[in-house]
């Protein structure tokens, strides 16, 4: 790193590291129920991805930090404060658009600039930020281009340096890289992440992409009709999941047909006892959630199940196993393994002597 | 070497034929310019010929400065521009807020307001002016003893009619209207205000300093058919009793056929001036390379990871 990026991270790193917390939010668009009491905090200087299908809330939530939106009920707070009555362009709050948002008649200095316009810094300061922050995002050369000059890519990267010019309390990022191709996501997913390392800014992270929201952020938080289903790290959020939700919607998970069994602790999954992981349904038909790498299969001419299909995935092979039921389970094997399982092999599948998650059977 | 060169026959024959498919529509183009011109300058030049070139005295420029010195002629090109400048300003002023607010807050009022903004293409020059002057009317009539009466005189000043300003003011409405919407519709509106605001810009700041820069090629063309609306129109002003530069051509050209001939080339020439002007004043503004046309020398190649 050069040393005006380095120079450029430490003056932004004063300002980083809010909490901010959504207490019991509601909001209504006339009858759909976008926001039905959510409740979320963000630790300082941490990266917290919020996951869910669309339609979800996520959107809403933000545009509520930054003050486009107003809620029906609940609180907003940074630092402790509540931030409701701070009108948008003072809150702090550095936002980076799904939709390409920079000001079509500035160029890429101009743009990261125009904060510290609004401000009143000084030309020369202004143009002394604006080239350590179009560097610190890696767009050194083109400070004098407009953004019909630039790809989507660098538009969003400057977008980034505009926010981050605000000095904001808290970071914004709202899907930023849903319009970009697979490449470029990449690439940019991993230099935000350590921008906002190096930074130690409170960032929240809007994605419906699950496998961005894992691998980028500190904490996700699942959320689900406008309500928060589960928040944890990456890794606790995929081996624990709270709910079949969140099972479900992070990661593959296959249902298999389970049977109480015992005392009410145990379920009968294709002849095997397990515990249970986490509650117990009371009633009603049962179905074990079951991650595609927990499954054996084993090649058995006399195993009622047949494998019916196969996905090569590089150093594993996913294959699709029919039970006798009929009931689909996926199976990730290494791919050596998978190779002498074709589709039509008939097998057995076993699982490990692990807690399952249960869940009420869906139709 | 040889080898590598390619057989001449084939790679020049359909690179001459490329060469005449490129040329036809020039030629097309020519033909057209030419007829467009003959359509346009015949008349303009016919016109400056009978003006310069009078029998028995040989080329003069009399009849211009005739013109120049003619009663009337300072005054109404004066009334003229004070109008076309005071329309200019005062459409803007009321549509523009307007437009953008409708947008950002209450999308659901456009087609109400496009209603609105285009009733007065519906309405004839001359019912407006019969409308307006039998309003006017209830002036002396009705409330010669209020307060009111003295408004009445005031939008009827002959030094500036008020009342002139308010009628060019409805009929540029659907141009105005039409142009600004266009410029809007060019805009993510909302995103570029949130941008702004979250860039800490207040409303009004949001306003100027991001939504009207990038609106200025609307405003320019507004500006530009409300210039040549109020430069041309005649109805109203005569039929009111007003006299800006149309209508003292008008009244001028009956008197003295080279002088009403010389006076309809000098209008044209000052239409256009003004236009060319109002086009610099725009242009002149910011540096700004027309959209998509030029990358700025300055700027290096993109770099490579941005190119897959
Ligand atoms: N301005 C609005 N007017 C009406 N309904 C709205 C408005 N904004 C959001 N909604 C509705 O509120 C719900 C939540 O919207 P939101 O944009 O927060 O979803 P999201 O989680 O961001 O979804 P996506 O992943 O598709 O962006 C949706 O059902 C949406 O239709
Ligand atoms: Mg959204």
């Amino acid at each position: 790193m050069t040393a005006t990026t380095a120079e450029a991270s430490a003056s932004a790193r004063g300002a980083g590291g809010a909490t901010v917390e959504f207490h019991r939010l509601y909001r209504r668009f006339g009858a759909t129920v976008a926001l039905d009491g959510l409740d979320l905090t963000a630790r300082p200087g941490e990266l917290l991805a919020l996951l869910g299908p669309s339609g979800c809330g996520k959107t809403t939530a933000l545009r509520m930090l930054a003050g486009f939106e107003h809620q029906d009920a609940g609180d907003v707070l940074v630092d402790g404060e509540d931030i409701t009555r701070v009108p948008a362009h003072r809150r702090g709050a550095g936002m980076v658009f799904q939709s390409y948002s920079l000001f079509p008649h500035l160029t890429a200095a101009g743009n990261v600039a125009f904060g510290m316009r609004m401000r009143g810094a000084g030309k020369s300061e202004r143009h002394r930020r604006a080239g350590e922050l179009l560097d610190l995002v890696g767009l050194a050369g083109l400070a004098d281009r407009y953004p019909h000059q630039m790809s989507g890519g660098q538009q969003q990267r400057v977008a980034l340096a505009r926010a981050l010019a605000l000095e904001p309390r808290v970071l914004l990022l709202d899907e930023p890289l849903s319009a970009l191709d697979a490449k470029v996501r990449l690439t940019l997913r991993e230099e935000i992440r350590r921008l906002q390392q190096e930074l130690g800014i409170t960032t929240l992270f809007v994605t419906h992409d699950q496998e961005e929201a894992l691998s980028m952020a500190d904490r996700v938080a699942v959320l689900r009709a406008g309500r928060l289903e589960q928040v944890a790290a990456p890794a606790e959020l995929y081996a624990r999941p709270a709910t079949s939700f969140v099972a479900e919607f992070v990661g593959t998970m296959s249902r298999i047909p389970a049977v109480r069994t015992g005392n009410g602790a145990q379920v009968e999954v294709m002849g095997a006892r397990l515990p249970v992981q986490g509650e117990l349904p009371s009633y009603g038909e049962l179905d074990a959630l079951v991650r595609p790498e927990a499954v054996r299969v084993a090649l058995d001419p006399r195993g009622g199940a047949t494998v019916v299909a196969a996905s090569f995935l590089g150093a594993i092979t996913r294959v699709t196993v029919r039970l006798p039921d009929g009931t689909e389970v996926k199976a990730d094997l290494p791919t050596e393994t998978a190779a002498v399982l074709p589709p039509g092999s008939a097998v057995t599948l076993t699982l490990p002597e692990r807690p399952v998650l249960v869940d009420h059977r869906v139709v | 070497m040889a080898a590598l060169t390619p057989p001449a026959g084939t790679a020049a024959q359909p690179a001459r034929e490329a060469a005449g498919r490129r040329h036809r529509p020039r030629l097309w183009r020519g033909v057209v310019g030419l007829i467009a011109a003959l359509y346009f300058l015949g008349p303009l030049l016919s016109s400056l010929l009978f003006t310069v070139d009078v029998p028995g005295q040989g080329f003069t420029l009399g009849s211009y400065s005739g013109i120049l010195g003619a009663a009337g002629f300072w005054s109404s090109l004066r009334l003229t521009l004070e109008l076309a400048a005071a329309t200019i300003a005062v459409t803007m002023l009321l549509l523009v807020p307007a437009l953008i607010a409708v947008r950002l807050t209450a999308p659901r009022l456009r087609v109400l307001v496009e209603v609105l903004c285009s009733l007065p293409l519906v309405v004839p020059a001359v019912a407006l002016t019969a409308g307006i002057s039998s309003v006017l009317q209830w002036g002396p009539d009705d409330f010669a003893d209020t307060p009111l009466f003295q408004t009445f005189n005031t939008v009827q000043n002959p030094g500036f009619p008020v009342v002139l300003l308010l009628a060019y003011v409805l009929m540029a409405l659907p141009l105005a209207y039409r142009t600004l919407d266009a410029g809007l519709r060019a805009l993510d509106l909302t995103t570029l205000v949130e941008a702004a605001r979250n860039c800490g810009a207040s409303w009004p700041r949001a306003v100027l300093q991001v939504v009207l820069p990038n609106l200025r090629g609307a405003l320019l063309n507004t500006g530009f058919l409300t210039l040549a609306l109020v430069l041309g129109e005649y109805t109203v002003a005569s039929i009111l009793g007003y006299q800006p530069f149309a209508v003292w051509i008008v009244s001028i050209g009956g008197s003295n056929a080279q002088m009403s001939v010389s006076v309809s080339v000098l209008s044209l020439v000052l239409t256009w001036v003004l236009l060319l002007l109002l086009a610099a004043a725009g242009r002149g503004r910011s540096a700004r390379p027309p959209r998509g046309t030029r990358t700025s020398p300055a700027a290096p190649a993109p770099t490579l990871q941005e190119k897959s």
